[in-house]
C-alpha cells in the first residue's frame, strides 16, 4: 500500500491533483482511493488530502495514515501545519518553496533529517498556467521522485483526465508538469 | 428530444456523488426538483449538467427548499414520471414531512442521502443522523458502503421503487465525505444495459392519464387511515425484500456483482462481529482479517437494506455467534443505538447465547480507525472468554474526555 498525504490551501488543487493522481494510477490496472478533508472551510484555508495505492481493493477508509510521501503545495504550510504528523523514518517530502532544501531545514528545523525534496511549483504554475495552481506541478516532481511512470506515459494520461480544460490551459499544464519534473531536487 | 450517449471506461474514478449522478443520467430520470446542500450537492449538480449537456432528457426543477425539492418530486411522480433528487442532513431534516407525504401516497421516488451530522452544533461531515432520523418513514433505505456500490444501489432503488408491486420510494443512502467525496475505481455499466436493467418507466394511477382521473393525496380519518397505513406497512414487512432479492439477482447476472440484504464477511465461523453501515464495514473488514491473523475468528456484518430490517437474515446470520457489537453512527440521545436495539429483537427469540454491545461512534466525521476496531475485537473476544459482559452494554468510541459508558 501506498500512501500520500497534501498539505494544500483550499482553492490550490489538491482535491483535483488527488483524484487525477488516483485516475491516471487507475488505468495501470492498479486500485486507488483519493479523499480529502476541509469541512465547510473557504478558499484559501489549510486543508489535506490523501491518495492510497494497492494491488488490491482498498477497504481501509480511516483518515489516520502514516504516509509514504507528504506534498506541501504551499509554501507557508511547512510554518503552520503538521506536515510531519505521523511520518516514519522513510517518508519522503515534496515542498514547494523558492527556498533550497538547506534553507528550509534552517527555516524550519523539524525537517531535519528526512527525506527531503523541494520545488517551487507556485512559480512554475504562475509562469507556465498564470495561476499559482500547484497541483499538477507537484505530480510531475512526485513522477521524477517516486520513478512511478515514464512521464510521457503521465502526460498523455493527464491530458485525459483534463480533458474538459480549454487546450490552451492543457498545454500549460503539460509544461508545468515537464518543468517540475526537470526543476525538483 | 433526443439525448447523447456517454461513453464509459470500464473502471472509471469517481466518486460516490459523482457515481450516483451517473446513475441517476442512465436511468434517464424524468424529473429532478433539487435544493442543493453539502455534502450532497454534486450529484444534482451533476445531473443538471448532464441534461443542460443534452446527456439526458428531463426537467431540473430549482426549489426554494428541501421541503418544496419533495414535493416537487411528490408532484412529478403522481404526475407519471421517474423522478429522483438527493439531499442530506438539515435538508432531509426539512424535507421530513413530505417523506412521510411521498411513501403514504405509494409514489416511486429515489432519494439519494449523503448521510451527515444533524446540528447543533453545526457540523458538515458524515455521520448517520439523517439516516436515522427518517427511518419509520416508510421509505426503502438501502446502504452503500463505498462509490461503486452507490451506483449500483441506484438502479437497484428505481427497479424496486417503481415496481407495481411495489410503489414505494426508495432512498440510497452513502457516508458523506467518506464516500461521496472519496474517488475510487468504479466499475461501469453501458449506457443501454444500465438503461435496459432499470426499464422504461410504467405510470400507475398517473395523474396525467386524463382518461383515467384518479385522486392522491386524500384524507382518511379514523376509517380508513388504519388500513392504509397497516397495507403499507405489510407491503414493506412481506413484498420489498423478495422485491429487492430478485433485483439484486438480476443485477448480478448483467454486471457479476452480487448484493445481499445483510452482507457477511468472514461470518462461516466467526465468534466474534462487528454490526455496522457504511464505510465503516470495509475499515471493519480489513480489521477482522488482521484479527484472524491473531488467532481471533472475528467476522463483519454490513447492513445492506436499513429497512425494511432484515430481521430474519439478521438472526440467521448471527445465530452461532458468541459475541456481537452493534455500532450506531448517531446519537440516540437517551436510548440504546437503533442497531443495537433492532439486532437486540432479532436474537430474543432464538436459541442463541450471544453477548451483545452497544458502541456510539464517529458523530460529526470523527475517525474510526482500524486502532480503534482493533481495540472493539478485542474487547468482544475478552467477553467471550469471561462468558459475559466485561464492559457496560453502551459505550461510545473515539470520543475525547472521561471514558463514558451506559446501561
Amino acid at each position: 500500500m501506498l500512501e500520500i498525504r497534501w498539505h494544500s490551501r483550499a482553492g490550490q488543487g489538491a482535491v483535483t491533483g488527488a483524484k487525477g493522481l488516483a485516475d491516471v494510477v487507475s488505468t495501470t490496472g492498479k486500485e486507488v482511493q483519493a479523499f480529502a478533508f476541509y469541512g465547510s472551510a473557504k478558499r484559501g484555508a489549510a486543508m489535506t488530502a490523501y491518495n492510497r495505492v494497492d494491488d488490491k481493493p482498498i477497504m481501509n477508509h480511516e483518515k489516520f495514515m502514516h504516509p509514504d510521501f507528504v506534498f506541501v503545495i504551499d509554501p507557508a504550510l511547512v510554518y503552520t501545519a503538521d506536515i510531519t504528523a505521523y511520518d516514519k523514518p522513510e517518508t519522503v517530502y515534496i515542498i514547494t518553496t523558492h527556498l533550497s532544501s538547506d534553507e528550509l531545514v534552517a527555516s524550519q528545523p523539524k525537517l531535519e533529517g528526512k527525506k527531503l525534496y523541494t520545488v517551487d511549483c507556485i512559480k512554475i504554475a504562475q509562469e507556465t498556467i498564470g495561476r499559482a495552481i500547484p497541483n499538477t506541478p507537484m505530480l510531475g516532481a512526485f513522477m521524477k521522485i517516486s520513478n512511478m511512470y515514464d512521464i510521457e506515459f503521465f502526460k498523455e494520461n493527464m491530458q485525459r483526465v483534463l480533458g474538459k480544460l480549454p487546450q490552451k490551459i492543457i498545454d500549460a499544464n503539460m509544461q508545468a508538469i515537464q518543468r517540475a519534473y526537470d526543476e525538483v531536487k | 428530444m433526443a439525448f447523447d450517449k456517454m461513453e464509459l471506461r470500464d473502471i472509471e474514478v469517481w466518486d460516490g456523488n459523482f457515481a450516483a449522478a451517473q446513475a441517476l443520467r442512465q436511468a434517464q430520470v424524468d424529473v429532478v426538483a433539487a435544493y442543493p446542500i453539502t455534502p450532497s450537492t454534486p450529484i444534482v449538480e451533476g445531473y443538471a449538467k448532464f441534461k443542460a449537456d443534452g446527456y439526458v432528457e428531463g426537467e431540473f426543477v430549482m426549489v426554494e427548499s428541501e421541503h418544496a425539492a419533495m414535493s416537487g418530486c411528490i408532484g412529478a411522480a403522481a404526475a407519471g414520471g421517474r423522478v429522483a433528487t438527493a439531499t442530506s442532513s438539515q435538508g432531509l431534516a426539512l424535507m421530513v414531512e413530505t417523506l412521510y407525504q411521498a411513501s403514504g401516497m405509494r409514489l416511486p421516488i429515489v432519494l439519494n442521502i449523503v448521510n451527515r451530522a444533524l446540528a447543533a452544533p453545526l457540523n458538515v461531515n458524515g455521520d448517520h443522523s439523517d439516516m436515522y432520523l427518517c427511518r419509520d418513514s416508510g421509505w426503502i433505505q438501502l446502504n452503500a458502503f463505498n462509490a461503486q456500490e452507490a451506483y449500483d444501489l441506484n438502479f437497484v432503488a428505481f427497479k424496486v421503487s417503481e415496481d407495481h408491486d411495489i410503489r414505494l420510494p426508495a432512498i440510497v443512502n452513502q457516508d458523506g465525505f467518506l464516500t461521496s467525496h472519496t474517488a475510487e475505481g468504479v466499475k461501469t455499466l453501458s449506457d443501454d444495459d444500465a438503461y435496459g436493467f432499470v426499464g422504461d418507466y410504467k405510470p400507475m394511477n398517473d395523474m396525467l392519464d386524463l382518461d383515467h382521473p384518479v385522486t392522491h393525496g386524500v384524507q382518511t380519518e379514523e376509517d380508513w387511515h388504519f388500513e392504509h397505513k397497516a397495507r403499507q406497512h405489510n407491503d414493506l414487512m412481506v413484498k420489498v425484500l423478495p422485491k429487492i432479492e430478485e433485483a439484486f439477482a438480476d443485477f448480478e447476472n448483467l454486471s457479476g456483482r452480487k448484493y445481499n440484504l445483510v452482507e457477511k464477511y468472514d461470518m462461516d465461523d466467526a465468534d466474534v462481529v462487528v454490526v455496522c453501515m457504511g464505510s465503516s464495514v470495509e475499515t471493519a473488514r480489513e480489521v477482522a482479517l488482521e484479527m484472524r491473523e491473531k488467532g481471533i475468528k472475528a467476522g463483519v456484518l454490513g447492513l445492506r437494506v436499513v429497512r425494511p430490517f432484515p430481521f430474519m437474515e439478521i438472526a440467521e446470520a448471527l445465530k452461532d455467534v458468541k459475541a456481537i457489537a452493534a455500532l450506531d453512527r448517531s446519537s440516540p440521545n437517551g436510548a440504546a443505538g437503533m442497531l443495537f436495539n433492532e439486532i437486540a429483537g432479532a436474537l430474543i427469540n432464538i436459541d442463541t447465547k450471544a453477548l451483545l454491545s452497544g458502541y456510539v461512534y464517529g458523530l460529526g466525521g470523527r475517525d474510526l480507525t482500524k486502532a480503534h476496531l482493533t481495540d472493539l475485537f478485542t474487547e468482544l473476544q475478552a467477553n467471550v472468554d469471561a462468558g459475559k459482559l466485561t464492559t457496560k452494554q453502551q459505550q461510545f468510541i473515539g470520543v475525547r474526555g472521561p471514558k463514558l459508558s451506559f446501561l
